[in-house]
């Protein structure tokens, strides 16, 4: 195991951040931690990069623990934090240069491991790190994050904010870290970059709500899932709420998708009800469900249980 | 829709540059009223030039544009008392209350003490936020926070909302039930600019228009732009279109 966490706890004045988190990362994994803001995806990662002491629990990677070895730990290490940890004022080789000699050694020593993102910004060297479009901060940040030759790459949230062709760019890269024998840790708040990931843990609210392979996680879902059009999206979503034996009913692009009390005839009993409510073009199918389904689901029941103590 | 198609936005020939940098190459494009324009491209496209334009904070290069009926270059007071805006980065003053913010918004789009006081009640008893009128906005979950930002930019009854990607970081709950807000203030006659990066988000727009370096690079509804490009959603349209080389220049 290059990662193993055991019952960590965390509270900031009396707000559970991190409740009970326990799961481990395989050596050569990429492992996606998937939730919003505010599920305690970075405390935790500020736990695991020795930046933030836990309340309770162990973590330890690669054999060290992460409160002994704190200085150990730190050479294996790449951190790429949420807010980009570079120096604006200094230009793109000058914050290279920087995290290469902190962790002492040179550009030209691990140039191999970093060449494929590096490239690309390579032709601005000399500009100022602040004067850099975001997708290029980010791969300046994931250069000083690699540059030291760590075995555990941790990225918090990496992709945020970034538009759909350089998130999957910067995906294609995280596979070819992965190939060198890197172990990567990612978080995300987009679920559908789940599916990219060896396994995923899902977290909210501070509780981890399943950890497995994406398609595990989708084959745990035990409802019915139907996927309903109709001529007005809006109302059909509205009208679909107010149904009685709606469990759920939620936008999804152009459908809706639809969970139901009562399996029973679903799909005859929701066409009959919104004919009588004056939709046209009805379409509706069981589907397999995304793995945003299956959280909202998982979010679900988790409240449930909490509600019922 | 209504059959009568209103335009609330009209852009002819949008020129913006910054020293040879053409940030807007030539825009052309209408909103009408009521609608939901989806304002998609990559990061660095241009899509914040634009947006900026359109509520008046910055002056285009050239090009005729107007936006609410004022004029782009010398309305522009008129044209901030008739919109509102939201981003997922700048919305709430964290630091005072719920009630403090709702006042303070209400002043600054000039509604009168009464009015406030009104449209407050009426805006906190909806979001069932009257138990925490007087808690401080970074004490409230990231979801209420966004429902309250979006209430507070449409306080004023604007003719049109810009919604620069307003749904953020929030999970998949919260995300979709801020959509039920959009399509309300929508059917209430309050036309939504939105700019996203969940290409299932752009599913839910009336229209769409995808920027790539600075120009449109193609604008209809979601379904004509999936048929045209013969893809299954909007998220394979939008890298047929928006892949380009990475980061050419910002």
């Amino acid at each position: 195991m290059a990662l193993n966490i055991n019952n960590i706890h965390k509270s900031f004045e009396g707000l559970q951040a991190l409740n009970n988190i326990t799961f481990s990362v395989k050596e050569g994994e990429l492992f996606g931690l998937i939730g919003p803001d505010g599920a305690g995806k970075t405390t935790l990662f500020r736990i695991i990069t020795t930046l933030l002491l836990p309340d309770r629990g162990e973590v330890d990677l690669f054999g060290l623990d992460v409160l002994k070895n704190y200085k150990k730990i730190r050479q294996l290490v790449g951190y790429m934090a949420g807010r980009f940890s570079l120096y604006h004022d200094l230009t793109v080789e000058e914050n290279l240069k920087f995290y290469a000699t902190v962790f002492g050694t040179t550009i030209e020593k691990n140039y191999d491991l970093i060449k494929d993102v590096y490239c690309q910004i390579e032709p601005f060297k000399t500009r100022k790190a602040g004067k850099l479009s975001g997708g290029m901060k980010q791969k300046l940040a994931l250069s000083c994050a690699l540059i030291h030759k760590p075995r555990l790459l941790v990225l918090d949230e990496p992709t945020t904010g970034v538009d759909a062709v350089s998130r999957t760019e910067f995906w294609d890269m995280l596979k070819r870290l992965q190939k060198k024998g890197i172990t990567i840790l990612v978080s995300t708040p987009y679920m559908d970059e789940a599916s990219l990931c060896n396994r995923v843990g899902l977290i909210q609210k501070g509780n981890l709500l399943s950890v497995n392979k994406p398609e595990n996680i989708i084959a745990e879902y035990q409802r019915e899932l139907l996927s309903v059009s109709s001529d007005n999206l809006y109302k059909l979503v509205n009208d679909l709420r107010n149904e009685k034996d709606t469990h759920s009913a939620f936008l999804f692009g152009q459908s809706v998708h639809l969970t139901r009390k009562d399996r029973k005839e679903s799909v005859k009993q929701v066409i009959k009800y919104l004919r009588d409510k004056g939709h046209g073009s009805i379409h509706i199918n069981v589907i397999k469900p995304g793995i945003e389904d299956c959280f909202m689901d998982l979010m679900h029941k988790e409240d449930e249980f909490l509600l019922s103590g | 829709m209504s059959e009568q198609k209103e335009t609330i936005i009209t852009v002819r020939n949008l020129v913006k540059k910054f020293g040879n940098f053409k940030a807007n190459d030539n825009l052309n494009f209408e909103v009408f009223k009521g609608e939901i324009f989806g304002f998609l491209g990559a990061n660095g496209a241009g899509k914040t030039t634009t947006i900026k334009i359109l509520c008046g904070l910055w002056a285009p290069t050239s090009g005729e544009i107007k936006v609410a009926g004022f004029d782009i270059y010398n309305q522009t007071e008129q044209i901030k008392r008739n919109i509102g805006y939201m981003s997922q980065k700048f919305s709430l003053y964290e630091d005072i209350t719920v009630f403090e913010n709702i006042r303070l918004f209400g002043g600054i789009y000039g509604l009168s003490r009464h009015e406030i006081a009104h449209r407050a009640a009426d805006l906190m008893h909806r979001l069932d936020l009257e138990h925490s009128r007087d808690k401080l906005i970074s004490s409230l979950p990231l979801g209420w926070r966004q429902k309250l930002a979006f209430s507070v930019a449409i306080l004023h009854n604007p003719k049109l909302v810009f919604l620069d990607e307003p749904t953020g970081g929030v999970d998949p709950v919260t995300r979709r039930k801020f959509w039920d807000q959009i399509y309300e203030a929508a059917d209430r006659g309050i036309t939504v600019f939105v700019t996203t990066h969940y290409m299932d988000e752009a599913e839910y727009c009336d229209r769409v228009s995808i920027m790539v370096d600075g120009r449109i690079a193609d604008l209809d509804t979601p379904s004509a732009l999936k048929g045209k490009y013969g893809v299954k959603n909007m998220n394979e349209v939008f890298l047929k279109i928006a892949r380009i080389k990475p980061d050419q220049n910002n």
